[in-house]
């Protein structure tokens, strides 16, 4: 069975081009902790948080027109459009068509809305693959973004933020990153849902660990490599889901990858977890600094349970791309702290 | 339905991505479509869309808000003029009203203008920033 | 075309009318210009109004005003250009009469507006401007105005405080006017400490919500005295537009329409402008008051507000504006507000302004603005000797 499950189209495909977007706003840990705990420190330094005016649509077309601009294409070559998020504006009426409608990618594509709690938008990524790969389109989009919301003095609260990045997915041959190979893990683990109607989630503590995030992501990670017969030494970079910094440091250790091929892509511990933007964000910050011939493992985790791992090849159109929308570390920089009375106010945990 | 949903889906196309036109007589842009040029009163129709870079004209930081915009105050507004030529009123987004200067180069984002209520649509619109953020950073 | 003069004039108060509806402000103040006209019949009444149907519920004002005012057999109806609608009216009368058309016209102006929070009513007055590309981003009425005064003491050199001057000096007018909103004196402190609306416009800066109505009859000047001894005649009645919204003007601090308008009134009236004894110009906001002076002559470019600051707009001076409070302190009821000017104007040509005539008064010019400055009504009155 050794090859059976990886996933290869029958034409070379990769990211053509690629963007994030995060939010300015942060929130210290050591912030949440003063307001829930009296003090000390939280799991992580700060997070990103969306401003008033600012949701799940706004930060994908951000992410989606900085993707169209490395890409060089016109947004209206591209099929399809899809937005992965665990947190849309409407619970009816997509967040795809105002993307696309933004993009000026309307009207002859296909427009849909992913869910799958934080692999929301490799899971989009996995399927724009499979368009282009299968030549029902040269270019299809697909974005993770979100706007987390965590209960106020829930575990959850110190980490989870906004942000999200975008990519467009064409033929090889215009690629700044090759597919090698790809592999989803999927099974019904009940780590951590959010029932119809309820606005915050609920978690299954310490089950959210070693049943449902490692055992799907390594099982992904590990599998997608043995068969295409790669260690994590063929890697110049690996990024991992990452709600903190814990789990996807422990998961590479566990692996074999070291902190030099993941600290590129970890960014949980200076914007959070930005839910189905995270480890697509991981992906977008190295790919900002990549050279071509770089390898480049990327895997995802999405609560329910499901991980989707990614192995690309940096091409040498890379360096002509990087600077031609903002980079993740530009979007890092842009800081404005704020206190936890701003941030209730700016995620709509006020009642008025 | 919502009275003004078929208003703001009309516009979505100006109000999304600044779509104007471009008088085909003269090269004017346009912006707001108009259908006729402003500058040399020919029919203008041909589809536009603008760069959405720019510089503040001039501004204001409203702190006593119309119906449908309390939530967001203060907010600043401006009129922009975009390096096309046509002047924009839109919000600023994204800096504190002290750090707004008239001539402070700014460039178009999507956000949310408003909310119909709690159940009705939300209105995505232009909005302008600061566009010195990754620029200066990038070449320095 | 025949000359036109108003015989008759009426006003309510300008307040916030709780126990007033629009048809009693319409009844007190056309009621009271007919009095004065020593009429009871009219041939026509215009109404000039901007927001019964959003405020009060109540479109049709034309058909309210008959019934209620009990002018059975005149013809009515409603006239709209937002804060100049009371100009409006009185320019629809004026061309009925001059025209030969009509002969004895009611033209009347009403705004209700304290019915409604203030929230919706700030939604309703800014439909005066370009409700897609305007008014959708969020704007105020007294943010385009805001914008306007950022960019002119950008251009000028000129800091908010040197506006003071305009505030108080209508708040030192309408003191002694019983039908004004304000009558109470206000300091350039008061001025430099009131709360910002929407920077740089502070509350002191702009002309409140208000209620009120005021009226004038119109008939042929021919035979004006055979009806009242004292009428006053239209010596002009001139408008011009600029465009709808403020982005879309060559030049936004220029209020051209003003210039076109005020140009056109003298030049029909033969007359130049140092030839008017005062100016009821539209100070909904002080920046206004500044561009209008400047639109119209009386200062160039950037200079208008010297004018404030060397005191030439006070009652003793160059050219006395806000004679009766303007609409900064005697109110700015927005539809009846052109009507109010020259109410008010009327007053002084027949030397019955009190405290503030301005002496041996003969020429009055008044100019009313609809939105941010895209409709520029400009009337000449002067006394029939």
């Amino acid at each position: 069975m050794s090859s059976q499950h990886l996933m290869q189209p029958e034409r070379a495909v990769g990211i053509i081009g690629y963007g994030s977007y995060i939010p300015m706003y942060r929130l210290s840990s050591t912030e949440v902790a003063r307001v829930w705990s009296g003090g000390g420190r939280g799991p992580i330094k700060e997070k990103a948080v969306a401003g008033l005016d600012e949701d799940t649509v706004t930060i994908a077309m951000e992410a989606a027109r900085n993707a169209v601009a490395r890409a060089e294409i016109q947004a209206d070559a591209l099929r399809a459009i899809w937005v992965g998020s665990e947190s849309p504006p409407y619970a009816v009426k997509p967040a795809s068509t105002l993307v696309a409608e933004a993009l000026g990618a309307t009207p002859y594509l296909l427009a849909a809305d992913f869910e799958f709690a934080c692999k929301a938008g490799s899971e989009a990524l996995q399927a724009a693959l499979g368009l282009v790969g299968s030549r029902m389109g040269d270019y299809a989009m697909a974005i993770g973004a979100d706007t987390a919301q965590g209960r106020p003095g829930d575990d959850l609260e110190y980490t989870a933020s906004s942000g999200g990045s975008a990519f467009v997915v064409g033929p090889a041959d215009l690629a700044v990153a090759t597919l090698l190979g790809s592999l989803s893990y999927a099974t019904d683990t009940p780590d951590f849902w959010r029932r119809a109607y309820q606005h915050y989630p609920r978690h299954g503590g310490r089950f959210t660990g070693e049943p449902a995030y490692f055992h799907h992501t390594q099982s992904a990670a590990s599998r997608l490599m043995e068969e295409l017969g790669m260690d994590p030494d063929d890697f110049e970079f690996a990024i991992f889901h990452q709600p903190n910094v814990k789990f996807p440091s422990r998961a590479a250790r566990r692996l074999g990858f070291t902190a030099e091929q993941i600290d590129t892509g970890l960014l949980s511990n200076l914007i959070g977890n930005t839910y189905a933007g995270a480890s697509l964000t991981g992906l977008s910050a190295v790919l900002d600094v990549a050279k071509p011939g770089d390898r480049i493992l990327l895997v995802s985790f999405g609560s329910g349970a499901g991980s989707d791992a990614f192995v690309w090849e940096v091409t040498e159109r890379i360096t002509s791309r990087q600077d031609k929308a903002p980079r993740v570390t530009d979007y890092i920089r842009r800081r404005t702290e704020i206190d936890y009375a701003l941030y209730v106010r700016y995620r709509g945990k006020l009642k008025t | 339905m919502d009275p003004k949903v078929v208003n703001d889906w009309r516009l979505r196309g100006q109000r999304y991505r600044l779509e104007g036109e471009l008088c085909d007589h003269c090269g004017e842009a346009i912006f707001p479509p108009r259908d006729i040029c402003p500058k040399c009163h020919e029919p203008a129709k041909t589809p536009q869309t603008l760069s959405g870079r720019g510089e503040v004209y001039t501004f204001s930081t409203i702190y006593s808000a119309p119906e449908g915009f309390e939530a967001y105050t203060p907010y600043t507004v401006a009129l922009v003029k975009l390096e096309e030529g046509p002047i924009v009123t839109a919000q600023l987004t994204d800096v504190p009203p002290a750090e707004v200067q008239i001539g402070m180069p700014v460039e178009m984002v999507t956000r949310r203008l408003r909310t119909h209520g709690e159940e009705g649509t939300i209105v995505y619109g232009y909005k302008f920033r600061p566009a010195s953020f990754w620029h200066a950073s990038t070449q320095a | 075309m025949r000359e036109v003069a108003i015989i008759g004039i009426g006003q309510t108060p300008v307040d916030e009318h709780w126990s007033a509806g629009i048809r009693h402000l319409m009844f007190d103040a056309g009621r009271a210009a007919l009095e004065d006209a020593n009429i009871d019949r009219v041939d026509a009444v215009y109404v000039g109004n901007m927001l019964s149907g959003e405020i009060v519920g109540q479109s049709h004002l034309g058909a309210l005003a008959v019934d209620f005012l009990d002018l059975d057999g005149a013809e009515a109806f409603k006239v709209e250009a937002a804060c100049a609608s009371g100009a409006a009216a009185l320019r629809v009368g004026y061309l009925a009469v001059a025209s030969g058309v009509l002969d004895i016209v009611l033209a009347l102006g009403v705004e209700k507006m304290t019915d409604t929070s203030g929230r919706e009513t700030t939604l309703a007055l800014a439909a005066a401007a370009d409700a897609e590309y305007e008014v959708s981003q969020g704007i105020s009425f007294v943010a385009l105005n805001a914008l306007l005064m950022r960019r002119y003491m950008h251009e000028y050199g000129w800091r908010r405080e040197d506006f003071a001057n305009f505030a108080v000096t209508a708040h030192a007018n309408g003191a002694n006017n019983p039908y004004a909103m304000f009558q109470s004196p206000i300091t350039p402190e008061a001025y430099a400490r009131a709360t910002m609306i929407a920077t740089p416009v502070g509350l002191l800066d702009a002309s409140p919500v208000c209620d009120g109505a005021a009226a004038v009859v119109l008939a042929p000047a021919e035979y004006a005295r055979t009806l009242n001894p004292t009428p006053v005649k239209i010596r002009a009645s001139a408008v011009s537009m600029a465009p709808l919204a403020v982005h879309d003007r060559n030049d936004p601090l220029a209020l051209e329409a003003a210039a076109i308008s005020a140009h056109k009134a003298l030049e029909q009236a033969s007359i130049v402008r140092e030839d008017l004894d005062f100016f009821e110009l539209h100070d909904a906001f002080t920046i206004m008051a500044a561009l209008s002076l400047e639109a119209a002559g009386f200062a160039d470019r950037g200079k208008g507000v010297r004018l404030a600051l060397d005191g030439d707009i006070a009652l003793g001076g160059r050219i006395p504006i806000a004679t009766m409070g303007g609409l900064k302190a005697r109110g700015h009821p927005v539809g009846a507000t052109g009507l109010y000017q020259v109410v008010e104007s009327i007053l002084q040509l027949r030397g019955l302004a009190g405290v503030n005539q301005i002496a041996d008064a003969k020429l009055g010019m008044t100019q009313n603005i609809g939105g941010s400055g895209a409709t520029i009504f400009t009337h000449i009155l002067e006394t029939m000797s």
